[in-house]
């Protein structure tokens, strides 16, 4: 059984298998530029994103505006800048709460009783039977397009892939022979769970969680760009590429600079997630991607 | 196998059944309700009474649910106010778009995705291999609607070689077919990663064991086992992850048929959010739901019909 890193030995050993991996490497120079440039967004964009300049709309990239203007003259190099804010916005929050409810619930599923178990895999069977954006779709329909409504909708039908997870993983260390030896020593449930099941599934969690990132992002951005996530003015890359598809016969920067972040997040998150996995838990290898 | 069957239905049943209450419970509970979204927030209250009581929404929480499913039994949706025609007709008309748009782009890249494994797993660490490998995680990490997108921008606006909008004229059935070409490339082309990836995986977990052992030591030829006995049982994790990946093929339809402005599920539900006819929202809803629903169960069955081991379990 696989203990997680505790220790900066460990992490420094996961830093010297990243930098071993080159495409993991790849992945997390990505990951570290985009996390960067949301960050320091004010920094690093040089106009303001909603800052209305309609002399110089529709422009193709130049000097001044490096990746061309949108129909309202704002710089799509800004907009995008700024729209790496609103996808890490909605990514963290949904992905820690559907991490944690995933936890308690899969946890609870693996260890409980039997009947418990059924309970919770039925609930996890019936969330998954909506089809995501469908789902989100019904919801927007009736309290109309935010941040939240996203947030929301995304964390409900993320819950149950950490679950099943978490429960598969409890199942098979609940039985091992260190917990039953535990056990015979007079050990709480509670402790059980949280000093010896927990720290065990925490690691392959966080990679799965890793890989989840360009999912939710690109589901953000996907109802962005139907015009039910994020609204007008604030920068998302799905709004970007709404704004560029409106456009699509005058230029075609739009739909180019809105989607190439999209790729890139995916492509780096990917990298990194199968390179993290390598180390964490080399007996997840080959179980595929961003799906 | 027809008690797997059974069972394996009732559950679908269930989890149908269930759904179908969440989705009612989750509409009761977030704030909005379907009246106000349907008239507007100045309807005065005689009218938001009328529709109240025409859409039954009067009724307690479990009434509602009970005339629901007894309606939906009967293949009645309720009416869409708007055009007052059977919100069970207007779904069914957009199905099969939604359905052939679908079959077709998970059809190409099942095809390709296998034969790129196969290649894969039987010349192991090749140039080849290496190739389809990279190639496969960046066809993955691009989602449907921006491949949507840029196919759009490069090939039909630019280029000018495919039909930007449309499902083509109905009848000619040539001219379908061209309206399809981009849409289904856009859906099928990380599924092609996708599924190469797996299935080399299970095609080279499959080769070390011990049945394939004992076939090559039989002296039977590389090529029979590679296809007669690896591949079959390659197969399996292919056939389930389409059948769940149904869902993310729904989804990643209504973003297809918005960028190339095609007839379907995903456009009725963004066309009837903007005239906020929320009966025919909720009906496609439903329906996807339900498609959904019945391509896991089919793979659950697939699966156990080509791996008897499978029948027995959960």
């Amino acid at each position: 059984m696989n203990k997680p890193a505790k220790n900066n030995s460990e992490i420094v050993e996961i830093f010297r298998h990243l930098i071993r991996d080159r495409l993991g490497l790849l992945g997390l120079i990505i990951v570290m530029l985009i996390i960067g440039s949301a960050l320091f967004a004010p920094l690093i964009a040089p106009y303001d994103p909603v800052a209305l300049n309609i002399p110089d709309r529709v422009q193709g990239p130049s000097f001044v505006h490096l990746l061309g203007t949108d129909q309202l003259g704002r710089d799509t190099f800004s907009r995008v800048i700024y729209g790496g804010r609103v996808a890490l916005q909605v990514a963290l929050p949904t992905i820690a709460g559907a991490l944690f409810l995933g936890l308690v619930l899969g946890m609870i599923a693996g260890y409980g009783p039997k009947w418990l178990d059924n309970l919770i895999l039925l609930f996890f069977d019936t969330v998954r039977s909506f089809p995501t954006v469908m789902f989100a779709l019904a919801v927007v329909a009736l309290v109309g397009p935010s941040l939240n409504t996203v947030i929301f909708v995304i964390m409900a039908t993320s819950i149950p892939t950490y679950g099943r997870v978490v429960r598969t993983m409890t199942l098979s260390i609940k039985t091992s022979e260190f917990i039953m030896a535990e056990r015979s020593l007079g050990a709480s449930t509670f402790r059980i769970m949280s000093v010896h099941i927990l720290p065990n599934v925490l690691g392959p969690l966080a990679v799965l969680a890793a890989m989840d990132i360009p999912t939710v992002v690109g589901l953000e951005a996907g109802l962005s760009f139907l015009g039910m996530g994020v609204k007008p003015p604030t920068p998302s890359w799905g709004s970007l590429l709404n704004d560029g598809y409106s456009l699509i016969r005058n230029t075609p920067w739009l739909i180019v600079a809105g989607g190439i972040p999209l790729i890139l997040i995916t492509l780096g998150f990917t990298f990194l997630g199968e390179a993290l996995r390598d180390v964490v838990d080399p007996k997840l290898r080959g179980r595929g991607g961003a799906k | 196998m027809l008690s797997y069957i059974l069972r394996r239905t009732g559950l679908a049943l269930v989890i149908t059944v269930l759904a179908v209450s969440l989705l009612f419970v989750i509409i009761h509970m977030i704030p909005g309700d379907p009246v106000s979204t349907m008239l507007g927030p100045k309807a005065s209250p005689e009218l938001r009474a009328a529709l109240e009581e025409r859409m039954g929404l009067n009724e307690p929480l479990l009434i509602q649910i009970g005339l629901f499913f007894a309606n939906m039994l009967r293949g009645d949706l309720g009416i869409d106010v708007f055009s007052n025609r059977q919100v069970t007709d207007i779904v069914l008309g957009q199905v099969p778009y939604t359905l052939t748009l679908i079959l077709t782009s998970i059809g190409w890249s099942a095809i390709i995705g296998i034969a790129l494994g196969c290649y894969s797993a039987a010349n192991r660490n090749s140039f080849g291999d290496r190739l389809t490998g990279v190639l496969s995680v960046s066809m993955i990490a691009v989602p449907a609607f921006v491949v949507s997108l840029y196919s759009l921008l490069f090939f039909a606006v630019t280029l000018k070689w495919f039909p930007a909008i449309g499902a083509g004229e109905p009848g000619d059935f040539g001219d379908q077919l061209w309206h399809l070409v981009l849409p289904s490339l856009a859906i099928g082309l990380s599924w092609v990663g996708y599924i190469a990836r797996l299935v080399r995986a299970s095609m080279l977990e499959i080769m070390g064991e011990g049945h394939v052992r004992t076939a090559r030591a039989f002296g039977l030829p590389e090529r029979w086992i590679t296809y007669r006995y690896a591949l079959r049982l390659a197969i399996l994790p292919t056939v389930t992850v389409i059948g769940v990946g149904m869902g993310f093929l729904l989804s990643a339809a209504v973003f297809t048929e918005i960028v190339f402005s095609r007839p379907g599920l995903g456009k009725l539900v963004i066309d009837s959010i903007t005239t906020r006819n929320y009966p025919v929202v909720m009906g496609s809803v439903l329906f996807s739901t339900l498609i959904f629903v019945a391509s896991t169960t089919l793979a659950d069955i697939i699966n156990a019909l080509l791996d008897p081991r499978l029948r027995s379990a959960r």
